[in-house]
């Protein structure tokens, strides 16, 4: 099976490409990334193609990769499954996804990574990273088993949703995941400073009675970690950043040769902590959205190549862990079909270029992942397809996900993926 | 003028001259409480549920008594004793009152924020009557009702509040309800009490308790919790009592005429000393009669208004 996108502005920052071309893509890969535009439509090309899209007027760009997921299943499939996942991401653009460890049981074993590389592939749609845990049952007490994981085909491992509190157990989960070339990706926060604390610690808080989460229980935990990567040598991928002070731990890190790694989401880069007036449980996660001071540190992060990835955090809830009281609300949103939409703002407000904001959103993920990253010739044919001009409506109901709960419904956001190609094949109509 | 207010869910939302009428109804109110038959027929036919998932006794009593004066039917809800402790949920238990046709619901809740939960999702009236650490705007009230009683006036007045502004919601209240009227609010306490960002309610802050009373008209303690001193909040009640405590000695540096105000219960011999349990300038006792007139007051106003919101 051939399929030929054709006339559509390909975007490869991986082989620095960027121009107008046809990408034929046979038997699931990219047989071609930069052959010459087909003025004819009765080329030899189109003859022989089963397939071919017309993309003209459209970004064709290596598929999105979504480092940071929580797919849910198993264990709450009543919030999101491996297929409605899937879906969403497929939706949204994602071509792969990272599957957080932290679902019921936990992925800390063979069984439960293949349960979910086995799910994934039923669905047929966007392709799944599982990501292992660091501690058996994410409970921070002893090593989960990496070599079984790595054997099963986890990629990284991490205990987001909590932090790895015991330092020593942090270095040796660090020292122990390079014999199998593990990346760990770090959720950072000192629950201890952070105990009770429900929002962004500051002025807002404290008018609403809510109590604060000040910026130190992340920073402390990022620098605690980037001592231990010094250490021990190992990949060090930070999970969704959120303050000014951690961005700057990181950039130091980096600029003394620490092989540190970052990522941040949409929301701490569109929205302050101003989103949780009203008590809004649609703007409550964990870490916090933060002040406008930590937005545009967030911001010049993404520009000076500080932070490497956008992921979503897509952390899917039901109506009944969000109509609540909102110190009883669940931590977190959902972002797989928006992620895209919010982050081109990046491009229009001049924060990133459209080539930077490719790297973010695939090649860097999928380098720090250790996956075939870009449009080269022999890559399995991942690509995204985007109209960077269709102006639309974030529409909740719409959602492919099974939840619900995003802060950005009813926002008006321009540009959205038209196709979602997963190895050949087409995974969005 | 209208008062047409469905909830009173906090001082902030309410203006000026919102504030000014409900005091002006409250002193009417008190009245009633002060004859040989204290009850009129203005809420006959009405149900008033209060819903109380945290111990209360003064404010619940307050309530109760409130309600009973303007013949309103009230009934107790306590967390402990309701279908709450089967682990029902807030909405769920206040949509099941509604059902019953509650025209008031008067909430105490340890989540700040949950009187506008149900305000957003209900059409019975809801009075918030402590929320957490946000607002208990009930009790500024009755605390504004009584400055303005003592002192004939609230603007220009200069408020000292002093303890764990941190966890407290009726020092938030009163900062905003005194601010509001033209007062001046000063707060002191120790640093880990004071929380981030006070200063943008519209108070001055001290760490020295002394500056703060300095020149006031109205000195409001607020009552330490004891186990705070597991969240290494101060260090020894016997410290906490001499460095933050209010004694006759300092309040000389307050006006002479100063009024010392605690929201109660008080811990006698911490916040403050035993001294003003029979002093002439302590109004303590004056509160805890405004609070039943004030109480009064929004019942009738927001059970009105909800009466008008159904033949609307």
């Amino acid at each position: 099976m051939r399929i030929l996108i054709s006339g559509g502005r390909v975007i490869d920052p991986a082989s620095g490409v960027d121009e107008i071309a046809d990408v034929l893509i046979e038997d699931g890969i990219v047989q071609s990334a930069k052959c010459k535009v087909q003025s004819d439509s009765t080329s030899h090309f189109s003859l022989l193609t089963s397939h071919c899209i017309d993309a003209s007027g459209k970004l064709v760009v290596p598929g999105l990769i979504d480092m940071h997921v929580h797919l849910r299943e198993p264990g709450h499939e009543y919030k999101e499954t491996i297929q409605s996942g899937c879906a969403a991401a497929a939706a949204g653009g994602f071509t792969a996804v990272c599957a957080m460890p932290n679902t019921h049981p936990v992925n800390d074993n063979r069984q439960i990574t293949e349960y979910i590389l086995n799910k994934a592939k039923d669905a047929g749609l966007s392709r799944v990273y599982p990501v292992g845990a660091i501690s058996k049952g994410l409970s921070g007490e002893r090593l989960s088993e990496y070599g079984e994981l790595k054997d099963a085909g986890v990629l990284a491992i991490s205990d987001d949703g909590k932090p790895v509190i015991n330092s020593r157990l942090m270095r040796r989960a660090m020292e122990y995941a390079k014999a199998f070339d593990l990346l760990i990706i770090s959720h950072c926060e000192d629950l201890e400073l952070a105990t009770g604390g429900v929002m962004n610690e500051g002025a807002l808080a404290t008018q609403m009675g809510l109590a604060g989460i000040p910026n130190a229980v992340e920073s402390i935990m990022v620098m605690r970690d980037i001592a231990l990567c010094e250490l021990t040598g190992a990949r060090l991928h930070i999970a969704h950043v959120s303050t000014a002070e951690s961005v700057r731990a990181i950039r130091e890190a980096k600029k003394r040769g620490c092989p540190v790694t970052a990522e941040t989401a949409p929301h701490y880069f569109m929205l302050t902590e101003d989103a949780v007036t009203g008590y809004n449980t649609h703007a409550k996660m964990n870490p916090p959205l933060r002040s406008e001071k930590d937005r545009e540190a967030i911001r010049e992060g993404l520009a000076d190549g500080t932070i490497d990835a956008i992921v979503t955090d897509h952390a899917p809830h039901s109506l009944l862990e969000k109509d609540t009281e909102f110190d009883a609300a669940a931590n977190g949103i959902i972002g797989l079909e928006t992620s895209l939409g919010l982050s081109l703002k990046l491009v229009e407000q001049g924060v990133l270029s459209l080539n930077t904001l490719i790297e973010k959103m695939s090649i860097n993920p999928a380098r720090i992942l250790g996956v075939p990253m870009g449009l080269t010739v022999g890559n399995p044919a991942d690509i995204t397809i985007i109209d960077p001009d269709m102006a639309w409506t974030v529409n909740s109901e719409k959602f492919r996900s099974l939840s619900r709960n995003t802060p950005f419904n009813g926002w008006e956001l321009k540009g959205q993926a038209v196709y979602t190609i997963v190895g050949g094949k087409i995974c969005t109509t | 003028m209208q008062f047409n207010k469905k909830d009173i869910l906090d001082i902030a939302s309410l203006s000026c001259e919102e504030i000014a009428f409900i005091l002006d109804t409250a002193d009417k109110m008190k009245e009633i409480s002060q004859r040989p038959v204290k009850k009129v027929p203005i809420l006959r036919g009405k149900t008033v549920v209060l819903f109380f998932y945290e111990a209360s006794t003064r404010t619940r009593s307050s309530f109760d008594i409130a309600a009973k004066r303007l013949s309103a039917d009230s009934i107790s809800l306590a967390a402990s004793s309701s279908s709450i402790s089967k682990g029902e949920s807030l909405i769920d238990t206040a949509k099941n009152l509604q059902a019953m046709n509650a025209d008031v619901i008067v909430i105490r809740h340890s989540a700040s924020g949950a009187p506008h939960l149900l305000a957003s999702q209900l059409k019975s009236g809801i009075i918030n009557a402590g929320d957490g650490t946000h607002a208990h705007p009930t009790q500024a009230l009755l605390d504004m009702m009584t400055v303005r009683e003592k002192k004939g006036r609230l603007k220009g007045l200069r408020i000292a509040i002093i303890g764990d502004i941190a966890h407290s919601r009726v020092a938030r209240s009163n900062i905003v309800g005194f601010n509001k009227m033209g007062a001046e609010v000063v707060l002191a306490g120790p640093p880990t009490m004071i929380p981030s960002g006070v200063e943008s309610l519209g108070a001055k802050v001290f760490y020295d308790i002394d500056r703060a009373v300095e020149g006031a008209d109205v000195v409001m303690m607020l009552r330490i919790q004891k186990e705070r001193q597991k969240n290494f909040l101060f260090s020894t009640e016997r410290e906490y009592a001499k460095v933050f405590g209010l004694n006759k000695q300092r309040l000389k540096r307050a006006k002479s005429d100063v009024i010392v105000m605690h929201p109660g219960p008080v811990n006698w011999g911490l916040e403050i000393s035993p001294e003003f349990m029979e002093s002439p300038g302590s109004v303590i006792l004056d509160q805890v009669e405004n609070g039943v007139a004030v109480r009064m007051a929004l019942l009738y106003l927001v059970a009105g208004c909800t009466r008008n919101a159904d033949t609307d």
